[in-house]
C-alpha cells in the first residue's frame, strides 16, 4: 500500500534521510522505532510532503513525492503529527468536523461515535479545544484524522509527554483503529506499545532503517536494541 | 456640547467602521500569510476609482456590487501569480512585491484619472439629510455608508463563525500546514481569503468616495493609519481590529472637532497669555494635534502591550 524506496530529505544542509526503504501492506500495523533526531519524524514528513522528499513514495501504486499535502491527504493517507496541532480556538466538535475531507461523503467514522468512544471529550465538544489536557489532545487529533477516512493513518509519537494511564489508552486507540482494518505507521520511541500492537517494526539509526522484524524477532535481538534503540 | 458629542460619535463611528472594512482583511491576511500587505489600501483606492468609473457608466447600485467584485479578482491574481510565487524566497521578498505594488497602483490610477479629484457625487436617492439633531442635518447618504458597514461586519461575523470554510479559515490562521493534512486546500483558502480581503477594502472605497474625496493620494492618506489599527489591535486579531478601528475612529473625530488648547485648561492662569517661549507650544489646539494622535497611539501600545490590545503574539 505504502512503498518508500532510497527515500532521501535535507534539512538546509544537513542529510538528515539518507536512503529508507519500508513498505506497508493493506491494514498492516507497522512502527517505526529509534533514538531521537534519527529521521524518524522527518520521514513521515517527507512522505506527507510537508520536507521536500527526494526518492520514491508510492501510496496505492501512484507516485505521491512532491504532491501537495491535501492531495496526498485526499488520497487516503491520513496524518497525526508530533505536536498535536489541534485548533486551539475551535471547540472539540469544530476540530472533529474539520476532519471531513468532504461533507458529501461521509466515511466510516461518525462524529457520534467519536465522543461516543471518548467521553472525555464529548463532555468538551462545546468548548475550546485550547484547554484540553495533553492525553485529550492526542485523542482529539488522531479522531480528528480519522474522521477524514484514512486507508492509511500515520501517527508520530502519540505517547510523547503522556501519563502511563493515557498511554494505556492512546494504546488501545490505535488497536481499536487496527481493528477498523486501517493500516498504522506508528512512530515510538516506547518500546512497550509497539511490541504490543505491531505487526512489523522498523529501527532508524542515522537516516537509514537498520533493522526490520517481527516483535519476536526485535525481542530476540539483543544488539539492535542495545545499539539503536536503549538509551 | 451635547450637540457635538451626539455628531462626532456617528461620525467617528462611522469612520471606525469603515476603517475596520479595510482593517478587517489586513489583519486576516497578515495572520494567514504572515505578511503584511502593504498595498491594502490600495485596493481601497481601487474601488473608490472603480466605483467612480462605473458609477459615470452604468449608475451607482451596479457599481457597489461589480467594483468590489473586479477588485477583488485583481487580488485574487495578485495572491495567486505574485505573492505564491514570492512566498518560497521568504517573507522580505513578499512584503516587498506588496510595497512595489502599492506605489504601481498609485501610478497606474495616476495616469488613467489624472491628479485632480474626482467628481464623484452621493447618489440623488441618498442626497438629502436623513434626520436634523440640534441644529444640524445628518446626511443620509452616511447612515447608508453606516448601514453597509455594519451589515457586511454581521455578515463576517456569521460567514466565519458558522460555515464550514469560515472554520477552515480559522483553523488556517495558527496552523495551515494542519489544515492542508487534513485534506483541505489551504492554497485556494488562501487565495479566497486575499481576494475577500480586498473586495471589502474595495466596497469602504466604493461608499467612501463620495463622502471623502477620490484622488490618487487616498491610499497613502489612509494606509498608516490601518497599520496602527491593525497594531494596537493586535495582529491577526479580529475582535481587536474591531476595537482598534473604532477606537481610532473615535478619538480622530472628537480630536478634529475639539477647539480647546492646553493652555485654555488653566482657565484664568492661562500661561498662553503672557508672553513666554512656550507660548507656542500652550496654543496648540487638539483639533491640530489630531493627525498625530493614533500614531501617538501606536507608540504608547507598543511600549505598554506590544502585542496588542486584544493580540496573542509579540509584534
Amino acid at each position: 500500500m505504502l512503498e518508500v524506496k532510497d527515500l532521501h530529505a535535507y534539512y538546509g544542509k544537513s542529510h538528515i534521510l539518507q536512503g529508507v526503504d519500508m513498505n506497508i501492506q493493506a491494514g498492516e500495523v507497522v512502527s517505526l522505532l529509534g533514538r531521537n533526531g534519527v529521521g524518524r519524524s522527518t520521514t513521515v514528513k517527507a512522505i506527507m510532503g510537508e520536507v521536500t522528499p527526494h526518492g520514491t513514495v508510492r501510496f496505492k501504486g501512484k507516485d505521491i513525492a512532491g504532491l501537495p499535502s491535501y492531495k496526498i491527504a485526499h488520497l487516503g493517507l491520513g496524518y497525526v503529527p508530533e505536536h498535536r496541532d489541534i485548533f486551539p480556538g475551535l471547540t472539540v466538535r469544530q476540530n472533529l468536523l474539520l476532519g471531513i475531507k468532504n461533507p458529501r461523503k461521509p466515511g466510516r467514522w461518525k462524529l457520534d461515535d467519536m465522543l461516543e468512544m471518548f467521553p472525555n471529550l464529548a463532555r468538551r465538544a462545546d468548548t475550546a479545544a485550547g484547554v484540553l489536557s495533553g492525553g485529550e489532545k492526542q485523542m482529539l487529533t488522531t479522531c480528528r484524522t480519522l474522521m477524514g477516512d484514512p486507508e492509511l493513518i500515520m501517527i508520530d509519537e502519540p505517547t510523547e509527554g503522556l501519563a502511563p494511564i493515557i498511554v494505556q489508552q492512546v494504546g488501545d486507540l490505535i488497536a481499536r483503529i487496527a481493528a477498523a482494518g486501517v493500516a498504522i505507521l506508528l512512530v515510538e520511541q516506547k518500546l512497550s506499545i509497539a511490541l504490543r500492537i505491531s505487526h512489523r517494526l522498523y529501527v532508524m539509526g542515522h537516516g537509514q532503517i537498520v533493522f526490520e522484524g517481527t516483535p519476536d524477532e526485535l525481542k530476540a535481538n539483543e544488539a539492535v536494541r542495545k545499539d539503536w534503540l536503549e538509551v | 456640547m451635547l450637540e457635538l458629542i451626539v455628531i462626532s460619535t456617528l461620525n467617528g463611528v462611522l469612520f471606525g467602521m469603515l476603517l475596520f472594512l479595510l482593517s478587517s482583511g489586513l489583519t486576516v491576511i497578515f495572520s494567514m500569510m504572515g505578511v503584511l500587505n502593504f498595498a491594502h489600501a490600495s485596493f481601497y483606492m481601487l474601488g473608490a476609482f472603480f466605483g467612480y468609473q462605473l458609477t459615470r457608466w452604468i449608475g451607482f447600485w451596479p457599481a457597489l456590487i461589480l467594483a468590489p467584485l473586479l477588485v477583488g479578482a485583481v487580488g485574487m491574481v495578485v495572491e495567486r501569480y505574485g505573492l505564491r510565487q514570492t512566498h518560497k524566497h521568504g517573507h522580505v521578498a513578499e512584503l516587498l512585491l506588496t510595497f512595489g505594488l502599492a506605489f504601481a497602483i498609485e501610478q497606474v490610477v495616476q495616469m488613467i484619472w489624472g491628479k485632480l479629484p474626482m467628481d464623484y457625487r452621493v447618489p440623488a436617492l441618498l442626497d438629502f439629510p436623513a434626520f436634523t439633531i440640534f441644529s444640524t442635518n445628518y446626511p443620509a447618504y452616511k447612515m447608508f455608508m453606516l448601514l453597509v458597514s455594519v451589515t457586511i461586519f454581521i455578515a463576517l461575523l456569521v460567514v466565519l463563525k458558522r460555515t464550514r470554510i469560515g472554520l477552515i479559515v480559522q483553523a488556517a490562521l495558527t496552523h495551515p500546514s494542519m489544515v492542508a493534512h487534513l485534506g483541505h486546500n489551504v492554497g485556494r483558502v488562501f487565495m479566497l481569503v486575499f481576494g475577500v480581503g480586498t473586495a471589502l477594502a474595495a466596497v469602504a472605497g466604493v461608499i467612501a468616495g463620495p463622502a471623502l474625496v477620490t484622488q490618487s493620494d487616498m491610499a497613502a492618506l489612509l494606509g498608516p493609519i490601518l497599520f496602527v489599527v491593525i497594531v494596537v489591535g493586535g495582529l491577526g486579531s479580529l475582535p481587536g481590529a474591531f476595537f482598534a478601528s473604532l477606537l481610532i475612529g473615535l478619538v480622530q473625530t472628537f480630536a478634529v472637532s475639539m477647539n480647546g488648547s492646553l493652555a485654555s485648561l488653566f482657565g484664568p492662569l492661562d500661561p498662553g497669555i503672557g508672553p513666554s517661549l512656550l507660548t507656542d507650544v500652550w496654543n496648540v489646539t487638539i483639533a491640530q494635534i489630531a493627525p498625530i494622535l493614533p500614531y501617538v497611539l501606536l507608540v504608547l501600545v507598543l511600549i505598554v502591550r506590544p502585542m496588542g490590545l486584544m493580540g496573542t503574539r509579540e509584534t
